[in-house]
């Protein structure tokens, strides 16, 4: 009981009363006026006291002293400004870095995915040696659902872009073709109308459409009447059956505004090696994740057998959906938040320093506390209180820090193409989990810092701190812990920056790896045809030949040309391939597969070795060529000459043999990281696609020209959707892998240059409390004739020997730290002298510059006043 | 001269006692912190001396527990003061700890009554 229940007022009324009383009575006993007065008070005893015993009595006596205590070390805080400014924002950037790192973490990797039982969602897809996971094709699918023991149900998905009609034109939309159970299967339930009936996803059934709730929002107005109404998309009528719940977001498939019912019309759903689905399935009860990769590899081992010719060597590859999901972030969230720990334990240690050398200096005041007596464990409490408020300000500080961060760190991730596949990731809030775990951050910092006056009230002998000024051996004892953490400290830098270091190199080698062609003054434009009007591949390459001539016009165009897709993206799309005139035993050739028109290699600047490029003239009409890179060359043809050669599919079947005309030299298909692989480029002329990517080298800036591209499409025919128009350097500079790498580079990077500036803090502030220690020391030493210069090589030997050891500690625990960093690396060896060397150098003259102020003063010292000192 | 006893010969009270005279004092009738004092004091035959400051604090105890209730009234000579009266909870409690009081006291002396004789008894020898 905290309150008070009578007020003090009223007690002091009342012994007045009682003193008034007595006197009366005492007067009648026949004392005079005044001896009657002095009688009463007397015989009370202490006013003073009763009223302190009351006070005393009604009160919390420890809420007092706290309250007591904390307005002492407000007081002692802003009595030293720098020192505190200093240990709160440090501490509020660790706490606050940590903080936002896990709040990531705790939406990727904690939370479970918004889906019913998620732990019993898998993936499925087939694999093949040289790819672990590859789509699934329609027939393999029916096959696994029909054959499997393993799963309650088993569903197919594929992203598609369809061109819808809007009053205005059409416009290309994102959307996802599924089969009827994939929600059931998610355990999704739509927010409006109904899910997809069975009889919805054979072909020929009604053509019906869910809408993600954005897209309800957004293009419906939130109408409840939207069931029921058509949508034209691709030039047929669907109509809207249901309405996703909001919030629902399938990162395996991309953020889709239509969702339709998969119908097996298409060539490729009847064809068991065309492959273009991904599976996702749930296990029944009690199966694990392994015994169903055993049935559906046992029922992949069945198709091998029953239909060699397209399933030789395909197995199936089954893995928890959330490994699917997040397995590719799980390593770069973990670094990130393991660099935001080393940070916050630099932090800790700077500060507990910080707040050893304010004890230190305190010493006396705290022996004159004790002198007067004051017991230790009031002392102790009185300083427990200090770091508490400090901690108390810094986490509060850290915690703003943290809504700082994240929200600039979600504006970043929303811009990054990769997270699209990451959407919970912009899930990331500041919830309970990251308030508990600000919480316990806090509470360890305080226990933490709490150790260090606690030690230093219990070590220090009262006579002896008053009488001399730090000779003693408790004094000692503090220099060196300080050193010992000030070594921490240094080692935890070097793990730090030389992630950063190795990080940063790999960005930059990423960057910079030899695309083989040029980038510059190259736009590019994503066309899609509607299937509706563009039905034929002569259709589709008419309008190619004349886009590209109409762009080939424009001003400021130097050459354009169309491909499949874009260079330095992808290798999505592959072919399976035999050599005519081969011994083939089953093993067929896996070959990225690009669609290009005549004038792609020129527009990029790609190097002929071998042969001719394709001409425009080849088309349809004339035998199939087809160019190969220099990989396949070297990989399938060593030592021989490709030209002439005669390339089919496995089954050679007549309509697939086309003629090898030329090797170009390897340039990157795939992603900036990804390995070569043998590539082939058919003519867009013979087998157009209705997607494609106009691709112009420019004279002059190649931004400038983009609006001028989707004019000229639009120009020739206004159903054509136009898309992602952008230059071919930011296509490189935006990818996935490059964001991928600059994101963690940069944010490490930032943790380390903290890292940098806090050690070099702790470093200096070692380093001078020691030369404030050791003052008189420097003087008698002066005085007995050494010379200011052996004076500042002493001090900053000592610094440089600190440094030293925290450097040589950093880079063994740097080597182990690397090694987890691996998969990160592009480029560069986890052990890379240059990195290293480079970090040792900065993190070698931040130490001298950091000891530099204190081997001057110390240089500086005046014998004379040094040792009048105390 | 006044009838003030010498402060040397008061007895101070024994720890716990002093709960029990106020709530016997207040059985009388309500009375002021004053009052009680020297309701004391006389009935002690100027025996015990009350430690003020420990009056006030036990009336406050008392009354946080509810065994008496004080209230801002009016004494004899037309003086402020704080009246207490007992409750009947405090009645209860009074009588409950006089039983007790009774039977320690007479414990006490029959134990000091047969310990002390033959010590006596053995010095007079």
């Amino acid at each position: 009981m905290f309150w008070r229940r009578r007020s003090s007022n009223d007690f002091a009324e009342e012994i007045k009363s009682h003193l008034e009383l007595e006197a009366e009575e005492l007067r009648r006993e026949g004392f005079s006026e005044d001896e009657a007065r002095r009688r009463a008070r007397v015989e009370f005893g202490s006013v003073q006291a009763a009223r302190e015993r009351f006070s005393v009595r009604n009160r919390a006596v420890w809420l007092e002293n706290f309250v007591r205590d904390a307005r002492f070390a407000i007081r002692q805080l802003l009595k030293n400004p720098g020192f505190s400014v200093i240990a709160i924002v440090v501490l509020a950037l660790g706490i606050g870095a940590t903080t936002a790192i896990f709040a990531f973490v705790d939406a990727a990797l904690i939370k479970p995915l918004p889906y019913a039982a998620p732990a019993r969602l898998v993936r499925i897809t087939e694999r093949e040696a040289a790819i672990p996971l590859v789509n699934i094709s329609y027939l393999d699918y029916l096959d696994w659902n029909r054959l499997n023991t393993v799963l309650s149900s088993m569903d197919v998905f594929s992203g598609q872009n369809l061109l819808l009609r809007t009053p205005t034109g059409t416009e290309p939309v994102p959307a996802v073709q599924v089969s009827s159970g994939f929600f059931r299967t998610l355990g999704v339930n739509p927010a409006l109308g109904r899910d997809f009936y069975p009889s919805e996803q054979v072909p020929g059934g009604p053509k019906v459409v869910m809408l993600s709730y954005g897209a309800w929002e957004r293009r419906f107005g939130r109408r409840e009447d939207v069931i029921g109404m058509p949508v034209m998309l691709n030039g047929a009528s669907y109509s809207v059956i249901g309405v996703l719940p909001r919030g629902f977001e399938f990162a395996l498939a991309q953020s889709a505004d239509f969702w339709t019912a998969l119908q097996p019309v298409s060539d490729c759903e009847k064809h068991r090696d065309c492959h273009n689905l991904y599976g996702v399935g749930r296990l029944k009860d009690g199966v694990s994740v392994q015994t169903a990769l055993a049935n559906m590899q046992s029922i992949a081992q069945q198709l091998e057998r029953q239909y060699p010719d397209t399933n030789h060597g395909r197995g199936a590859s089954v893995m928890p959906l959330s490994e699917a999901i997040i397995g590719e972030i799980r390593p770069i969230l973990l670094i990130l938040l393991a660099g935001a720990g080393l940070l916050l334990l630099i932090a800790c240690v700077n500060v507990s320093s910080l707040l050893m050398v304010h004890a230190e200096r305190r010493k006396r005041e705290i022996a004159v506390r004790e002198a007067l007596g004051a017991s230790r464990s009031r002392i102790a409490a009185q300083l427990i209180t200090e770091v508490m408020v400090l901690v108390i300000a810094g986490g509060l500080g850290g915690l703003l820090f943290a809504g700082g961060a994240m929200q600039v760190l979600t504006l970043l991730i929303a811009k990054q193409a990769v997270m699209t596949r990451m959407p919970y990731l912009l899930g990331a809030r500041l919830s309970t989990h990251e308030l508990e775990l600000a919480g316990l951050l806090l509470l360890l910092a305080g226990i933490f810092f709490s150790v260090t006056p606690i030690v230093h009230v219990l070590t220090s002998e009262v006579r002896e701190a008053l009488t001399e000024g730090g000779r003693a051996a408790s004094g000692r004892f503090w220099r060196h812990m300080g050193k010992r953490l000030v070594v921490i400290e240094l080692a935890t830098t070097v793990v730090l920056l030389s992630a950063a270091g190795l990080l940063g190199k790999s960005l930059y080698r990423l960057l910079h790896v030899d695309v083989g062609f040029q980038t510059d003054h190259l736009a590019t434009l994503m066309v899609r045809l509607p299937q509706s009007t563009f039905a034929t591949d002569a259709q589709q390459v008419a309008f190619g030949r004349s886009l590209i001539d109409r762009v080939e016009h424009l001003p400021g165009v130097r050459s354009a040309a169309a491909t499949s897709m874009l260079p330095a993206t992808c290798t999505c799309n592959s072919d399976w391939l035999r050599i005519v005139g081969r011994p083939y035993n089953g093993e067929h050739i896996t070959a990225n597969e690009r669609h290009v028109s005549s004038d792609f290699f020129t527009t990029i600047h790609a190097t002929l070795q071998a042969g001719r490029y394709f001409t425009d003239a080849e088309d349809a009409s004339k035998p199939k060529v087809v160019l190969i890179n220099r990989t396949f060359a070297r990989e399938y043809f060593p030592g021989e000459d490709a030209v002439g050669k005669i390339l089919g599919d496995p089954a050679l079947s007549p309509s697939s043999l086309k003629q090898i005309v030329g090797v170009v030299d390897d340039f990157k298909d795939g992603a900036l990281d990804e390995q070569q692989l043998p590539s082939e480029y058919i003519p867009f002329n013979q087998n157009p696609t209705s997607e494609f990517n106009l691709v112009v080298r420019t004279a002059q800036d190649e931004r400038s020209i983009l609006p001028l591209l989707a004019a000229t499409v639009h120009e020739l025919n206004k159903d054509v959707g136009v898309e992602d128009g952008s230059t071919m350097s930011e296509v490189i500079n935006d990818s996935p892998t490059a964001n991928l790498h600059r994101t963690t580079a940069y944010l490490v990077g930032g943790f380390a240059a903290l890292a940098l500036l806090l050690s070099a803090v702790g470093l200096y502030g070692v380093i001078a409390y020691s030369v404030s220690q050791r003052t008189r020391e420097i003087g008698v030493r002066m005085a007995l004739g050494a010379h200011r210069s052996s004076v500042h090589r002493m001090v900053l030997g000592d610094a440089s020997r600190l440094a030293a050891i925290g450097i040589v500690c950093g880079m063994v625990s740097s080597l182990a730290a690397a090694r987890l960093l691996r998969g990160l690396l592009f480029g560069v060896r986890a052990w890379d002298i240059s990195t290293f060397a480079a970090v040792i150098t900065v993190l070698g003259s931040a130490a001298l510059l950091a000891s530099y102020v204190p081997a001057r003063r110390a240089a500086s010292v005046n014998p004379v006043d040094a040792l009048r000192t105390d | 001269m006044p009838t003030q006893k010498n402060p040397d010969d008061r007895l101070a009270l024994l720890q716990g006692t002093l709960d029990l005279l106020i709530l016997k004092t207040l059985a009388l009738g309500p009375t002021h912190g004053q009052g009680i004092a020297r309701l004391i004091q006389r009935q002690s035959e100027e025996v015990f001396f009350v430690d003020h400051g420990s009056l006030y604090l036990a009336l406050q105890r008392l009354e946080d527990r509810k065994w008496i209730t004080a209230k801002w009234g009016v004494s004899e000579n037309n003086r402020k003061a704080r009246f207490y009266t007992l409750t009947a909870k405090g009645r209860e409690h009074l009588v409950e700890k006089t039983s007790e009081w009774q039977r320690l006291s007479r414990a006490m002396g029959l134990v000091l009554g047969v310990v002390d004789s033959p010590e006596l008894g053995g010095e007079e020898a």
